[in-house]
C-alpha cells in the first residue's frame, strides 16, 4: 500500500494552504508530518482523506489516481485531534459503525469490534456512551474505530496533543504495534519532534504549506537541510548565530571564533546551528569552545536545567542534565563542540 | 418552610392566579359568572366541557387549529434543517445577509402580510384550507427555526461530520443516522417554538379561513350567541387551548434551557 502526492496543492478562497508537493508515503512505518501550527499538516491530511479539494495535481493510492475519489469510496481512516466518536452510539456501536455502513455481517463486526476493544483495553465500557468516558478512553474509541476498519491508510492528526502528559505517553508507547503488520499506510501529524524521533520511521518536515525535507526521520534529525528545517525539529528552540569562515577558522563575533571542518572549510558567511543540550555549563572534551552570554531566565523541569542567554544578539538556550545554579543577569560561560552544530550557507539559505 | 421560599412561591402564586381564574370560570355558570365574586364555583358545572366536546363548530375548530400547526411545525422543520446545515457548515456568497434578511421577516408584524396572503391564496384557491394557514406561518417559523437549529448544529464539530465521510457515511445517512440524533434537543426545541408562534397566531389564521380551516381562537371570538354572553362556555375553550401548548411543553422542558444556554432561544 502507497499514498503518492504528485503536485497535489489546495488553495481556499485564493488564499494557498498547500503548495504544490510530491510525496510518497508507504506502508510499514509511521510517516510522521511534523510541522508548527498552521505549517499545513491538518490540510495535508484532508487532502489525502478526500475531504478537501485538490486545487492541481495528482494522489495515487496503490498506484490508482484517487484525486477524484470521493472520501466515502477511499477505504480510509482518520482520527482528530479532538475525541471524535457518534455521541448517540456505545462504544459498541462506534467502532462497529463503519463496518456496518460496509455492509459487513454481523459475526464478523463483533469478532473485530472484539479484537479492537482488546488491543485498546476498551472492553469493560463497551455498552457506555463515549461521554461518559474519560479523555483518553474517548482518544481509544476513536483508534479503536480506525483499527477495526482495517483501512488502506491511517490519518492520526495529532492524536495525542489534547491527551495529559502521563496518557500521552503511554499511548504513544502503543501506537507503533497497533498499527504493525496491518499493512495500512500510517501518517501521523504532529507539532512535537520528540514525538517524531520516538515514533521513528520517516518524517515529512513542514513549514508553511510546503514538504521541506522528507526521510528517515533520525537521517533528517542529524542532517536538516536548511535552518528552517533544523528549526522545527527542535525543542527548545535551536540556537543560531551568524558566522563567518575565514581562512580556516570560524568567527562569530567577539571572542566566539573555533576551527573551521570540512562543512565550512569554504570561505565565507554561514548560519551556525546548534541544539540546546549541545550547549553545556561544563567542558567535556577538548574540542570545546566557551560561548559567554548574559543569563536571561533560567528553568528547573525534573532533572535538566535550562538556561536562556544571549549570544550576539541573539537568545539562545542551554538544556543540561542536573540542577545548576545560574544567576540570573550574571554573565555565564557555556561549552559546545562545534562538531555537533549544523553549517547552512547564507547565500544558499 | 424556609424563609426563601416564600418569594417564589408568591410570585407562582401570582403568576398562575389568571390561569387559575380562568378555570374557574370554566366550571361556573355564565349566571353565577355574571352574577359577583365567588372564588369557587357555587355550582359546579360541566356543561361548558359538554357544549365544546358536542358541538361540532367549536371542536372542529380545535381539530383546524392542530391540523394547521402540526401541517406548519413539520413544513418548518423540514425546509430549516438543510437551511441551518447550509448556514452552519458551508461558507457561500451572502449567507450572513441571507441569515440576517431571513430574520428580518420576524420583525414585521403579521397583520402586513395578511393582505397580499389573502389575494394571493384567494386567487389560487388556497383559502379556506389548511394548508393556507401552514404556509403563511412558515414565513415567520421558518427564520425561527433556522435559527434555532443554527446555534445547535454550530455546536456540533465539523469533524465529526468528516469522520463520519471517512467512515463511508454517505451525506444522507449521515444527516439522518449521526447529525440528527446529534442536535435531536435543538429539533424539539424549533418544534417547540413553531409550534406555540403557529398555536397562538390569531390574525393571519382568521384572515385566511372562513368555515372549513376555521382556528379555535376564531371560534372564540363569537362571544355573544342568542342566550346572551357565554362566558362560561369561552373560558372552557380557552382552558383547553393552553392545554397542547402544556403538553409540547413537558415534553421539551429539559432542551430548552440548552436552547437559552446557546442564546438561541
Amino acid at each position: 500500500m502507497t499514498i503518492e502526492l504528485k503536485a497535489a496543492s489546495k488553495v481556499t478562497r485564493g488564499i494557498t494552504h498547500i503548495k504544490p508537493t510530491s510525496l510518497v508515503l508507504e506502508t510499514g512505518h509511521f510517516n510522521v508530518l511534523l510541522g508548527q501550527t498552521g505549517s499545513g499538516k491538518t490540510s495535508l491530511i484532508k487532502l489525502m482523506a478526500g475531504l478537501d479539494q485538490l486545487a492541481s495535481g495528482q494522489i495515487f493510492m496503490d498506484g490508482v489516481d484517487v484525486s477524484k475519489l470521493s472520501t466515502q469510496k477511499r477505504n480510509i481512516s482518520l482520527v482528530h485531534q479532538f475525541f471524535v466518536n457518534y455521541p448517540q452510539m456505545s462504544v459498541f456501536d462506534n467502532i462497529a459503525s463503519p463496518l456496518r455502513v460496509a455492509g459487513m455481517a454481523k459475526s464478523e463486526i463483533s469478532d473485530r469490534v472484539a479484537e479492537a476493544a482488546k488491543i485498546l483495553q476498551l472492553e469493560p465500557m463497551l455498552k457506555r456512551r463515549p461521554q461518559e468516558l474519560s479523555g483518553g478512553q474517548q482518544q481509544r474509541c476513536a483508534l479503536a474505530r480506525a483499527i477495526a476498519k482495517e483501512s488502506r491508510a491511517v490519518f492520526l492528526d495529532e492524536p495525542l496533543a489534547n491527551l495529559d502528559y502521563k496518557l500521552r505517553e503511554e499511548l504513544r508507547e502503543q501506537l507503533p504495534e497497533l498499527f504493525a503488520g496491518r499493512g495500512a499506510v500510517v501518517v501521523y501529524a504532529t507539532s512535537e519532534p520528540e514525538e517524531a524521533l520516538l515514533l521513528g520511521g520517516k518524517t515529512a518536515l513542514m513549514d508553511d504549506g510546503v514538504v521541506t525535507q522528507f526521510g528517515p526521520t533520525a537521517e533528517i534529525y542529524r542532517n536538516p537541510a536548511n535552518l528552517t528545517a533544523a528549526a522545527v525539529f527542535s525543542d527548545p528552540p535551536i540556537n543560531v548565530v551568524e558566522v563567518m569562515s575565514e581562512k580556516g577558522s570560524i568567527w562569530g563575533g567577539g571572542n566566539l571564533t573555533w576551527d573551521a571542518d570540512a562543512r565550512s572549510a569554504s570561505e565565507g558567511q554561514y548560519q551556525f546551528a546548534i541544539r540546546p543540550h549541545y550547549v553545556t555549563p561544563n567542558r567535556q572534551s577538548d574540542a570545546d569552545v566557551p560561548v559567554t552570554g548574559r543569563i536571561a531566565v533560567t528553568e528547573l523541569s525534573g532533572s535538566e536545567t535550562s538556561a536562556h542567554f544571549e549570544v550576539e544578539g541573539r537568545s539562545w538556550v542551554s538544556l543540561a542534565h542536573g540542577v545548576h545554579p545560574y544567576k540570573v543577569g550574571e554573565d555565564h560561560t557555556f561549552y559546545m563542540n562545534p562538531a555537533n552544530g549544523l553549517y547552512f550557507r547564507k547565500d544558499a539559505a | 418552610m424556609s424563609k426563601r421560599s416564600i418569594i417564589p412561591i408568591l410570585y407562582i402564586l401570582f403568576l398562575m392566579l389568571p390561569i387559575y381564574w380562568l378555570v374557574a370560570m370554566s366550571f361556573k355558570t355564565t349566571n353565577e359568572i355574571l352574577s359577583g365574586f365567588s372564588l369557587f364555583p357555587q355550582t359546579f358545572t360541566l356543561e361548558n366541557y359538554k357544549v365544546i366536546f358536542t358541538d361540532p363548530s367549536w371542536y372542529w375548530g380545535y381539530i383546524n387549529s392542530i391540523i394547521y400547526v402540526s401541517l406548519n411545525t413539520v413544513i418548518s422543520i423540514t425546509v430549516a434543517l438543510p437551511a441551518a446545515y447550509a448556514f452552519s457548515r458551508y461558507s457561500f456568497l451572502g449567507d450572513k445577509t441571507l441569515f440576517f434578511w431571513l430574520l428580518t421577516n420576524r420583525m414585521a408584524p403579521a397583520a402586513v402580510f395578511a393582505l397580499p396572503f389573502f389575494q394571493l391564496y384567494s386567487s389560487v384557491g388556497l383559502f379556506d384550507t389548511h394548508l393556507a394557514v401552514a404556509l403563511a406561518h412558515c414565513l415567520f417559523n421558518i427564520p425561527l427555526a433556522v435559527w434555532i437549529l443554527e446555534g445547535f448544529m454550530g455546536g456540533v464539530p465539523k469533524e465529526l461530520d468528516e469522520t463520519a465521510y471517512v467512515d463511508g457515511y454517505s451525506f444522507p445517512r449521515f444527516f439522518v443516522t449521526i447529525f440528527l440524533p446529534t442536535i435531536k434537543a435543538g429539533v424539539g426545541v424549533a418544534a417547540f417554538f413553531c409550534f406555540m408562534f403557529s398555536w397562538v397566531e390569531l390574525l393571519l389564521a382568521k384572515t385566511l379561513t372562513a368555515v372549513a380551516a376555521k382556528p379555535i381562537a376564531a371560534t372564540m371570538t363569537k362571544t355573544a350567541s342568542s342566550a346572551g354572553y357565554e362566558l362560561g362556555l369561552l373560558a372552557a375553550a380557552g382552558t383547553l387551548t393552553i392545554i397542547p401548548g402544556a403538553i409540547v411543553i413537558y415534553f421539551v422542558r429539559n432542551y430548552i434551557a440548552k436552547g437559552f444556554a446557546l442564546g438561541r432561544v
